[in-house]
C-alpha cells in the first residue's frame, strides 16, 4: 500500500516555517540510581498490607528455583546410576523417574503460587498507589493545583504507576534468577569444579559485552519511546485540529513534515530493533563454546574415568539454561532505575503538603450562620506580595452584595476565601460569626454553594451532573431546580432528556445551557449562602436574558456575593463594592456610587455592556487567580 | 422528546458512575482478507522477507541438528568407557562433534538475529506506511465524518491498532514458519529414530499448543475489558483534576473517592482475573511439558536398558524437548499476534477505505477570483441527513461584494454558523448553490476554494507551537513581517512583542496560557494573513472586549479593504456597521438591511437591540420577544 500525499501545490523552494506537533517528547525518562533506600523504604509502607503474601510468594519463588536446579540433578542421576548401571538399575531409573514427578509437581505448585501471588499483589499495589496519589490530590492546596497541568498530574497517575508495575511484576522473579543463578553455579562447580570452571569461564565474557551494549542499547531504546510519542503526538494534534487544519489548507505541508517525524520514528526503531537482536548471535556463540567445551574437556574427563556420563549430560542441561537468568537480571537493572525515578515523582505528591485542614475540634455551622464577614484580611497566593490588603467587610443575611472592580482586583480571591480554599494570611473570615478555620469543611461547603465561572460539567447523564454528589437528590428535585433556572426545556428536547450523556465536558452543549445546568447544580445543593463568580460577556443575548432570570431564582433568599461583569447583576444587587489593587475602594448602591464620582462612575461611563472592559487598561498583568 | 417521569425518591446510586464494561466474548475474527493485504504490504519488502523467510529455515535448520549433535557427542563419550574403543577415534569424533555444535550455534545465531531484524524491520516499514496513509485519510475526511467520530477512538487506531498490526510479521508468519518447521521436522527426527519415544516426547505438543491458546484468546478479552475500564479510569481522574474547583466548591472529595473506588475496583477485579486465567494456563503449560520429559525419561530409559536405545538418543530426545519448550509457549503468541493482526489492521482499513463525502470532483478546476462576489442563491442544508425535523437552513440568498461588510445575526440555532461553514465547503448544501464568481464551490478544487475563503472561528484551535507557527499557519512561507501586520491588525502585537521570546514563544501546554480574548485574537491574525477573498468572523470576538473589538474592526478595515467579509455575531454592536445586516431565525433570512432601517422596521431586529439595550440598563425582566 502507498500512502497517498497530497501533492505540495507549488511550493516555493524555501522550506516552510511550521512545524507539526509538540517538538519535544514528553517522556520524562530518567536514568537515576537503581537503589534509591528512601523510596525503598516509603513503598514497603504499600506493601506492607500484603506482607504475609509477600512471604509466600518469595518462599514459592525459592522453591521453583530449587526445583529448576533440581531437574537436570535427576536426569543424572538416572543416568549414571541406572541407565550406565545395567541392569541392576531397573530400580533405580524407576525411582529416579518417580523423584522426577515429584520435583516437577513441586515445581507445578510453585509456579502457580509465585506467578499468581506476585501478580495480584502487584495489581493491587498500583490501585492502592494510584489510590492514594488521588486521594491526596483531593486535600493538596488549590494554588498547586493551581500552577500544576492537568496532564503533568496524569502522567504521574498513569505513566509513572505503570513504570512500576513492571518492576513489581519481575522484582521477585528477580530475586528467583538470582538464586537460580548461583544454583546452577554451585551445582555445576559441585558436580566437577574443574570442568565447572571451564564451563564458566564464558560468564564474565557475556556480562562484558552486556556492560558495553547496555548503555549504547538503553540509548537506542529510549530514542525509539521518544520517536513513537513524537509521532504519536504529532497524530493526535492532527485530530483534534483537523478542522483548523483544512480550514487552513495545511494538509500537504503537515504531511511533509509528519512524514519526516514517521521517518525519524521509524529509523529509531530499526535502530533499536539492531541493538536488541544483536544479542542473540552473542548469547548463542557463547552457548556454543559452552557446550564444546563441556564434550571436549568433560569427554576427556568420561575417558579418564574423572567424569560421569551423566555429569556431562546435566551439564549441557545446565549451559543451555544459565544464560536466561543473566539476561533478564541485565534487563531487571534498567527496570529499576526505571522504577525508582517513577517512585521518586510518585512520592513528590504524596508530599505536597495539605495546608487546609480541620482542626481537631472543628464544629458544625448551625444552619441560621448566614452573615458572611472579612475582617481586616490581608492574603496572597506568593509570599511578600499580598492579592488582598486590610480587606473588611460584611454581608447581611439574605443579601446580595456585586464585587466589582478590574481584573486582578482580588474579586476572586475573596470568594475563595469565603470557601475556604485557602487561608488567610492575617484577619479572620467568619461566616455567622463562626471562624471558617474553627469550622468542618464539610459543613462550610454544604452551607455554601459556588457557581465558577467556567461551567465544568462530567462526562455522564444530564440528571447526574446536576445532582453530581447529592446522594439524597430525588428525581424530582432535580427536575424542579432545572425548571426553576429555566432549564428544564432544552433539556427534554435533547435526544434522551435527563438521561443524555454529555461528553467531552458538555461539548454537545452551547455555553449558555452549561451555565443553566450549573445553576441547577447549585440549587440543588441547596446551600443558604452563594458564591457566584458571573460568566463574561460570551453568550448571546437570548440565553443571557434566561441566565439573569435564573440567576434572580438562585439569589433568592440567600447571603451572596457575586462577582459581577453585567450591569444588570450589578444593579440588581442590594450592594456594590468596588475592588482596586487588593483594597476595599468604594461600596454603595449603583445611585450611590455614582453620585460619589469615583472609580465606579468612571467604570461605568467607559462602557455599557460588560465591566470587563477595563481588564487591560487599569490591572495590568495576568490575573491573580 | 422523552422526559423520564419524575420520582420522589432518592436516588441512592453513586451519579456519574458508568455501567461497567461486559467482557466481551465476541468470536475473534481471523480475517484472510485483511491478513492477505497485510501480507501483500510486507511484500513490498521482497528483499527483506525473502532474506527473512532464508534466515527462518537455516535458523530451524540449525535449532534441529543441534540436539542430534549432542546426541552424537554423548554417545562417543561413552564408548569411551567401554574398554574396546578405538580411543583416538573416539576423541576426534567428540572434537568434531564440539566444533560442529559451535559452529551450528553461531549459525543459528546468526540466523535467528536475522530473521528477527527482518521481520521487525519488514513490520516496522508497514507500520511506517499505515501511519502516513492514516494521516493523509484522516486530514482528507470530511468535518461531517470528524463530528461523528469521537476523537479518542481515531487515536486508538493511530497507535495501538498501527503497533498490532507490525506484529504480523515478525510474530505471525516467520515464528510460524519457524515452528511448523521445527515441531514438524523435529516429529520426524524424532519418531524416525524411535516413534513410540517420539511420540511420547511430542505429547505434550498439542495439548500445550490448545490449551494456550484458548487462553490467549481470553486474555485478549480480559485485557480489552482492562483497557475499557481504565480508560473510564483515566477520565474520571482528569475531569476530576480539571474541574477540581467544582470539587472543592462542593466539598466533593469523598464522592469523588467513591466513584473512583468503585471503577478502580472493577478495573482490579478484571485485572486479577486476567492474571488468574494468564497463570493458570502457562504454570499447565510447563507442567504438561515437564510430564511428557519424565515420560521419555522412564519409557526411554527402560529402552536403554533393554538394549533398543543408545544414552546419547536419549540425550538427544532429551535436548531436544529442551529446545523446543520455548517455542510450543510461542504458538500462543503466533496465535495471539494472528487475531490481533486481524482486528486491528480490519479497523484500521476500515479508516483507509473511507472516502471522503467532501472532495474534488473529477476534473474540478482551480477557483478564479476576479470580481470576488459570493453568492447564497436558495440554499437548503441539513446536518444528518437521515433526521426528521427541520432543516437548518432553507431558501436562504444573498451577495457579497468585496469592501463590504455583511453582519448575520439571529437566536441562537438559527443557522448562522452553518452559513459559514457551507461557504469553504465544509459541507455540502442539500438544494441551492454556494458560488463565487459564479463558480459553484462544488466544481472547484477544495484547496483553491479554502484558501480564498478564511473562517475565523469563535473557540480557535491553536497549536502547540510559537506564535510565529500559529500565525502564519495557513501561509508558512509568508515573511515575518507579514506576520507583524496581521497580529498587528489583531490588536495583538502589543501583547505579543512584550514576551521575552516575542513571536517564537511557544503557545499551548509549555507555553504561555493565552485567554480567551488573545486566542480569539490570534486566530484573527491566522485567517488574516492568507490572501483570501472572503473572510468570515464566525462570533470571534465575542471573548474580546468591545473596546478592543472596535480597534480591531478598525486595524482590519486597512488590510480588508478589498475582501468580502462576513461578520455572525450575538452583539449588535459587532455588526452595526455593516454594510447589510441579514436577520436569520430557523433557517430563513427574516430582515436584511442596515442597522437603521432594520431599528426603523420595528421587527425582529428591533427588538434584539432593544433587548441589548435595556440590558445594560438591567431591566432583564422587561424583554419578551424573540426567544429560543
Amino acid at each position: 500500500m502507498k500512502a497517498v500525499a497530497p501533492a505540495p501545490t507549488a511550493a516555493p523552494l524555501r522550506p516552510p516555517r511550521a512545524v507539526v506537533g509538540s517538538q519535544v517528547s514528553y517522556e520524562e525518562e530518567m536514568f537515576g540510581a537503581a537503589f534509591d533506600g528512601r523510596v525503598v523504604r516509603r513503598f514497603w509502607a504499600f506493601v506492607s498490607p500484603y506482607r504475609r503474601r509477600v512471604y509466600i510468594g518469595m518462599a514459592a519463588v525459592l522453591v521453583f528455583t530449587l526445583t529448576q536446579v533440581a531437574v537436570p540433578l535427576v536426569l543424572r542421576y538416572a543416568i549414571d546410576d541406572a541407565l550406565v548401571a545395567g541392569e541392576a538399575g531397573l530400580a533405580v531409573l524407576r525411582l529416579s523417574v518417580l523423584a522426577f514427578f515429584v520435583v516437577v509437581t513441586l515445581n507445578y505448585a510453585s509456579n502457580f503460587v509465585q506467578e499468581r501471588v506476585v501478580g495480584r499483589i502487584s495489581g493491587s499495589l498500583l490501585f492502592d498507589l494510584r489510590r492514594a496519589m488521588y486521594r491526596h490530590l483531593q486535600h493538596v492546596s488549590l494554588s498547586f493545583m493551581d500552577k500544576t497541568e492537568v496532564g503533568r498530574l496524569m502522567s504521574r497517575l498513569q505513566g509513572d504507576v505503570n513504570a512500576l508495575q513492571e518492576f513489581l511484576e519481575t522484582s521477585i522473579f528477580a530475586i528467583g534468577d538470582f538464586v537460580l543463578l548461583i544454583g546452577i553455579i554451585s551445582v555445576l562447580l559441585a558436580l566437577d569444579f574443574e570442568l565447572g570452571l571451564f564451563t564458566l569461564s564464558v560468564v564474565p565474557v557475556l556480562l562484558l559485552v552486556r556492560i558495553v551494549w547496555l548503555p549504547h542499547a538503553k540509548r537506542a531504546f529510549l530514542r525509539a519511546r521518544e520517536a513513537s510519542s513524537v509521532v504519536n503526538g504529532a497524530l493526535a494534534e492532527s485530530v483534534h485540529g483537523v478542522r483548523t487544519i483544512q480550514e487552513m489548507g495545511r494538509e500537504s505541508v503537515n504531511f511533509a513534515l509528519f512524514e519526516e517525524k514517521a521517518n525519524d520514528n521509524l529509523r529509531a526503531h530499526l535502530r533499536a530493533s539492531k541493538f536488541s537482536n544483536v544479542m542473540i548471535p552473542i548469547v548463542d556463540t557463547l552457548t556454543g563454546i559452552a557446550m564444546a567445551v563441556v564434550i571436549v574437556i568433560g569427554g576427556g574427563m568420561v575417558l579418564g574415568q574423572e567424569l560421569e556420563l551423566g555429569v556431562m549430560v546435566a551439564f549441557i542441561f545446565y549451559v543451555q539454561r544459565f544464560f536466561d537468568p543473566i539476561r533478564s537480571l541485565t534487563i531487571q537493572y534498567s527496570i529499576m532505575q526505571r522504577a525508582m525515578a517513577a517512585g521518586q515523582r510518585i512520592f513528590e505528591v504524596l508530599d505536597v503538603p495539605v495546608e487546609v485542614r480541620d482542626r481537631p475540634d472543628a464544629i458544625a455551622l448551625p444552619r441560621e450562620a448566614r452573615a458572611i464577614e472579612l475582617d481586616d484580611v490581608t492574603f496572597g497566593y506568593v509570599p511578600g506580595s499580598p492579592v488582598l490588603r486590610n480587606v473588611s467587610l460584611r454581608v447581611e443575611p439574605g443579601e446580595t452584595v456585586a464585587l466589582v472592580g478590574p481584573t486582578g482586583s482580588g474579586k476572586t480571591s475573596i470568594t475563595a476565601l469565603v470557601h475556604r480554599f485557602y487561608d488567610v494570611w492575617s484577619g479572620a473570615v467568619r461566616i455567622g460569626g463562626h471562624d471558617v478555620r474553627d469550622v468542618r469543611q464539610d459543613d462550610l461547603g454544604a452551607h455554601v454553594a459556588m457557581v465558577l465561572q467556567e461551567p465544568f460539567l462530567f462526562t455522564g447523564t444530564v440528571y447526574d451532573n446536576i445532582r453530581y454528589n447529592k446522594a439524597d437528590a430525588t428525581r424530582a428535585r432535580v427536575e424542579a431546580a432545572a425548571r426553576a433556572v429555566g432549564a428544564h426545556d432544552f433539556i427534554g428536547r435533547l435526544p434522551e432528556g435527563y438521561d443524555t450523556v454529555l461528553d467531552q465536558r458538555g461539548s454537545n452543549l452551547s455555553l449558555g445551557q452549561r451555565q443553566l445546568l450549573s445553576f441547577a447544580r447549585a440549587l440543588v445543593a441547596d446551600a443558604p449562602i452563594l458564591v457566584l463568580d458571573e460568566a463574561t460577556a460570551n453568550v448571546d443575548s437570548y440565553t443571557e436574558r434566561q441566565i439573569q432570570r435564573a440567576l434572580a431564582r438562585l439569589l433568592e433568599g440567600r447571603t451572596a456575593i457575586v462577582i459581577a461583569h453585567r450591569l444588570a447583576t450589578i444593579r440588581g444587587a442590594d450592594r456594590i463594592l468596588v475592588l482596586r489593587d487588593g483594597e476595599l475602594v468604594e461600596q454603595g448602591t449603583h445611585d450611590d456610587l455614582l453620585t460619589l464620582d469615583g472609580l465606579y462612575a468612571r467604570l461605568y461611563r467607559l462602557n455599557h455592556a460588560s465591566f470587563d472592559d477595563l481588564a487591560a487598561e487599569e490591572g495590568g498583568g495576568a490575573p491573580a487567580s | 422528546m422523552s422526559v423520564p417521569a419524575a420520582t420522589d425518591t432518592p436516588d441512592r446510586t453513586l451519579a456519574l458512575v458508568p455501567d461497567s464494561v461486559r467482557t466481551r466474548r465476541t468470536a475473534v475474527a481471523f480475517d484472510a482478507g485483511v491478513l492477505l493485504r497485510i501480507t501483500r504490504m510486507a511484500m513490498a519488502h521482497p528483499w527483506r522477507m525473502g532474506l527473512g523467510f532464508a534466515a527462518t529455515l537455516f535458523a530451524a535448520a540449525a535449532q534441529l541438528v543441534i540436539p542430534q549433535l549432542i546426541g552424537e557427542a554423548v554417545d562417543h563419550a561413552q564408548s569411551l568407557l567401554s574398554a574396546a574403543a578405538d580411543e583416538a577415534g573416539a576423541r576426534e569424533a567428540l572434537v568434531r562433534a564440539a566444533t560442529l555444535i559451535l559452529v551450528t550455534s553461531v549459525l543459528r545465531g546468526l540466523f535467528t538475529m536475522m530473521q528477527n531484524y527482518q521481520g521487525e524491520a519488514v513490520g516496522q516499514l508497514i507500520g511506517y506506511h499505515l501511519r502516513l496513509a492514516l494521516y493523509a485519510k484522516l486530514q482528507s475526511l470530511s468535518f461531517s465524518y470528524h463530528d461523528r467520530v469521537h476523537t479518542g477512538d481515531l487515536m486508538t487506531r493511530g497507535i495501538l491498532d498501527v503497533e498490532g498490526v507490525k506484529l504480523w510479521v515478525s510474530t505471525g508468519l516467520f515464528r510460524a514458519m519457524l515452528l511448523v518447521i521445527l515441531v514438524g521436522g523435529g516429529a520426524w527426527l524424532l519418531m524416525s529414530i524411535d516413534w513410540v519415544l517420539g511420540c511420547v516426547a511430542l505429547s505434550f505438543v498439542p495439548f500445550v499448543a490448545v490449551g494456550a491458546s484458548l487462553a490467549r484468546l481470553r486474555l485478549r478479552h480480559l485485557w480489552y475489558a482492562l483497557q475499557e475500564e481504565l480508560a473510564v479510569l483515566t477520565r474520571v481522574m482528569e475531569e476530576n483534576l480539571g474541574g477540581i474547583r467544582v470539587v472543592r466548591a462542593f466539598v466533593s472529595q469523598a464522592f469523588e473517592i467513591a466513584r473512583f473506588d468503585v471503577i478502580s475496583r472493577r478495573a482490579l477485579a478484571i485485572a486479577h482475573r486476567r492474571i488468574d486465567v494468564f497463570v493458570k494456563s502457562t504454570t499447565t503449560m510447563t507442567f504438561a511439558y515437564f510430564i511428557s520429559m519424565g515420560l521419555v525419561l522412564w519409557v526411554g530409559g527402560e529402552k536403554v536398558m533393554a538394549g533398543e536405545l543408545t544414552i546419547g538418543e536419549l540425550a538427544a530426545f532429551l535436548a531436544f524437548m529442551a529446545i523446543l519448550q520455548m517455542p510450543v509457549r510461542q504458538i500462543a503468541w503466533t496465535v495471539n499476534a494472528i487475531a490481533r493482526t486481524s482486528t486491528c489492521g480490519g479497523r484500521l482499513f476500515e479508516i483507509l477505505d473511507l472516502e471522503a463525502e467532501i472532495r474534488d470532483r473529477p476534473g474540478a478546476r482551480d477557483l478564479e477570483v476576479r470580481d470576488g462576489v459570493m453568492r447564497f442563491e436558495n440554499v437548503s442544508f441539513r446536518y444528518r441527513k437521515e433526521g426528521k425535523g427541520p432543516p437548518v437552513l432553507r431558501d436562504v440568498s444573498f451577495e457579497v461584494h468585496p469592501g463590504r461588510v455583511t453582519g448575520i445575526v439571529g437566536p441562537p440555532g438559527s443557522g448562522k454558523s452553518t452559513i459559514a461553514h457551507l461557504i469553504p465547503r465544509y459541507y455540502d448544501v442539500d438544494s441551492g448553490s454556494v458560488t463565487i464568481d459564479g463558480q459553484d464551490v462544488r466544481d472547484v478544487t477544495l484547496a483553491s476554494l479554502r484558501r480564498r475563503v478564511s473562517v475565523v472561528q469563535q473557540d480557535p484551535f491553536l497549536f502547540t507551537a510559537a506564535i510565529d507557527n500559529n500565525v502564519n499557519y495557513g501561509d508558512p512561507w509568508a515573511e515575518r513581517s507579514a506576520v507583524r501586520r496581521a497580529t498587528e491588525a489583531a490588536q495583538l502585537n502589543k501583547y505579543v512583542e512584550q514576551l521575552p521570546e516575542g513571536y517564537e514563544t511557544l503557545v499551548g501546554e509549555r507555553g504561555v496560557s493565552l485567554s480567551g480574548g488573545q486566542r480569539q485574537r490570534l486566530a484573527i491574525a491566522r485567517s488574516v494573513l492568507p490572501d483570501s477573498s472572503v473572510i468570515v468572523f464566525d462570533d470571534s470576538t465575542a471573548a474580546v472586549d468591545a473596546a478592543t473589538e472596535r480597534q480591531i474592526h478598525e486595524a482590519l478595515a486597512d488590510v480588508t479593504r478589498d475582501r468580502a467579509i462576513i461578520i455572525i455575531a450575538h452583539r449588535l454592536s459587532s455588526v452595526m456597521y455593516a454594510d447589510e445586516i441579514l436577520f436569520l431565525e430557523e433557517g430563513r433570512i427574516v430582515e436584511r438591511g442596515a442597522h437603521d432601517v432594520l431599528v426603523a422596521l420595528g421587527g425582529r431586529y428591533a427588538a434584539l437591540y432593544a433587548l441589548q439595550t435595556r440590558m445594560s440598563e438591567g431591566v432583564p425582566e422587561a424583554a419578551e420577544s424573540g426567544g429560543t
